[in-house]
């Protein structure tokens, strides 16, 4: 398997693991019998990513893909997360092989479901709809 | 430090080997079909070659086929065995679920074919049961192939037992002995096996060379049409240098096989007591029944190729059966034979070890290891369900 130096950085150092106790979004996406969970925690103030951290069980690429994406969204604002794509997750890791281009479309889903997550505990209604819309649930 | 502990995917080519090999190349490097005195020193060197790979499988010569592989070896016992069935009108063939590759893609095309196969249980400790055979035997049986010694897990099974059962009935018995040859002793005639299929790069010879074992007396049809070849049953000009590398590999591992099996089980129990201390890590397949020097352990709550990257940065060189390194969505169909569920197969590591292993290397491995189990945990959202009692 041959991974980019970013991806093994990404994965040997991973930025923001850990867990944020008053996290205003929790996202889970994957299940263990595929072997990927990833689980990204947001903490948003004045519609800014003001922290965020994952936790990840899976392989180099989904620890890599998930460091990656927590990068990616920080500081960000909440719309601005809602951008982020898979392929966009995959062009900063430098590539994932193939079999693994489902490890990034993991993260954005991960972001999606927390960001889900911060509006149904924030009852936003307006803005819910436009994030069922892109959870695609 | 670098810790090759990866043996059952593939073994250094010992310097013996390797010297015995090189005159292949330079001197000897005459085409064994050929009348003059070149091309006979090599037909020498084949037919010496051939009776030492019969020698240590108490076997004679001529039923010795050289192949390029276990491969090969497979594909041919199994189709062969299936097209003398087919022609009595017996279309049933029984393996186990925990076979290799080259033996299970070989049945589902033979099952396209019209063959009925039926796989039996392993257990989970890894081992077929004779009486299941024996329950499964019917009057269109046309072959039992079951493989000697598991690659991924490293259960031996038990082959006497499974081919007295066959010789009584009457139906043809192939094992794949890949993993098994030169690591433990093997006699074709007290363990009533017709067809054998061997792999030199699984005992430190060269890759891409093997043999089949077929017993005198049973048909066996051409493989590869084009010449005289291995009695005409696979033509195209022998690999000698390889095939001379396999003989040397077999004599060198055979010979010194106790010694070897002394050494390399040491070193498998040191590891196996070191790892069965982690919490929520298991030993995969029976303790007792297995090869000298096959670890197999899931750790749960990680996955596999992660530890494997972690393994590689400080050059330790292991397996591990996830999906992520089959190269699917399953993981490994051996664990899953098991009766492991998916998400605890996801988590299992390989470890392999030859008498070319020492204790200072597996007491790295017991060092750097827990470690980066205990790191990949640390990040696991499935680990924190299991400490949470989920």
């Amino acid at each position: 398997m041959a991974y980019s130096k970013i991806v093994m950085d990404h994965f040997e150092n991973p930025r923001n693991v850990g867990k944020i106790m008053d996290a205003d979004g929790i996202g889970e996406v994957g299940n263990a019998v595929c072997g990927d969970i990833m689980k990204i925690y947001l903490k948003i103030e004045d519609d800014t990513i003001s922290d965020v951290k994952f936790n990840t069980f899976g392989c180099g690429a989904a620890i890599a893909a998930s460091s990656m994406t927590t990068e990616l969204i920080k500081g960000k604002t909440v719309d601005q997360a809602l951008q982020l794509t898979n392929k966009a997750v995959m062009e900063a890791l430098d590539g994932l092989p193939p079999v693994k281009h489902h490890c990034s479309v993991l993260a954005e889903e991960a972001v999606k479901a927390a960001i889900d997550d911060y509006y149904k505990k924030h009852n936003n209604k307006e803005v819910c709809g436009a994030s069922t819309c892109a959870t695609g649930k | 430090m670098k810790v090759y502990a990866d043996n059952a995917a593939t073994t250094v080519v010992s310097k013996e080997v390797v010297n015995a090999m090189l005159p292949c190349f330079t001197k000897i490097y005459g085409n064994p079909s050929s009348v003059h005195t070149i091309g006979q020193e090599a037909a020498i060197e084949l037919e010496n070659a051939r009776s030492t790979i019969g020698k240590w499988l108490n076997a004679e010569p001529r039923e010795i086929f050289f192949t390029s592989g276990g491969t090969e070896a497979d594909n041919w016992a199994i189709q062969n065995a299936a097209a003398i069935g087919a022609k009595k009108n017996k279309r049933h063939i029984i393996s186990s679920r925990f076979e290799h590759h080259a033996v299970l893609h070989t049945l589902n095309k033979l099952e396209k074919q019209g063959f009925e196969i039926q796989l039996l249980e392993v257990y989970n400790d890894g081992l077929v049961r004779p009486e299941d055979l024996q329950s499964a035997l019917r009057e269109d049986t046309a072959l039992v192939t079951i493989m000697y010694a598991n690659n991924e897990i490293g259960t031996v099974q038990p082959i006497s037992q499974l081919g007295k059962i066959c010789r009584d009935h009457g139906v043809i018995f192939h094992t794949d002995a890949v993993q098994a040859v030169g690591h433990v002793p093997i006699d074709v005639k007290e363990e009533f096996i017709d067809l054998l299929s061997l792999s030199a790069h699984k005992f430190h010879g060269p890759k891409g060379v093997g043999a089949l074992y077929c017993r005198k007396g049973l048909p066996l049809n051409v493989f590869i049409e084009g010449g005289a070849q291995e009695r005409g049953k696979r033509g195209g000009t022998e690999n000698i240098p390889s095939i001379v590398g396999m003989a040397v590999a077999l004599e060198q591992i055979s010979r010194n096989m106790e010694r070897n099996s002394d050494k390399v089980f040491a070193l498998h129990n040191t590891l196996i007591e070191a790892l069965s201390a982690i919490p929520r890590s298991r030993l995969n397949g029976s303790r007792e029944k297995r090869l000298p020097g096959i670890v197999n352990f899931c750790f749960e709550g990680i996955e596999g190729e992660a530890m494997l990257l972690m393994l590689d940065a400080l050059g330790i060189c292991a397996s591990s059966g996830s999906a992520c390194t089959s190269g699917s969505l399953d993981p490994s169909h051996v664990l899953l034979a098991l009766g492991l569920p998916h998400e605890i197969a996801h988590g299992s590591l390989r470890m392999s070890f030859s008498e070319y292993n020492n204790k200072e290397e597996v007491d790295y491995i017991i060092e750097k290891l827990p470690p980066i189990i205990q790191r990949l945990r640390s990040m696991s959202p499935v680990w924190e369900k299991i400490e949470r009692g989920e």
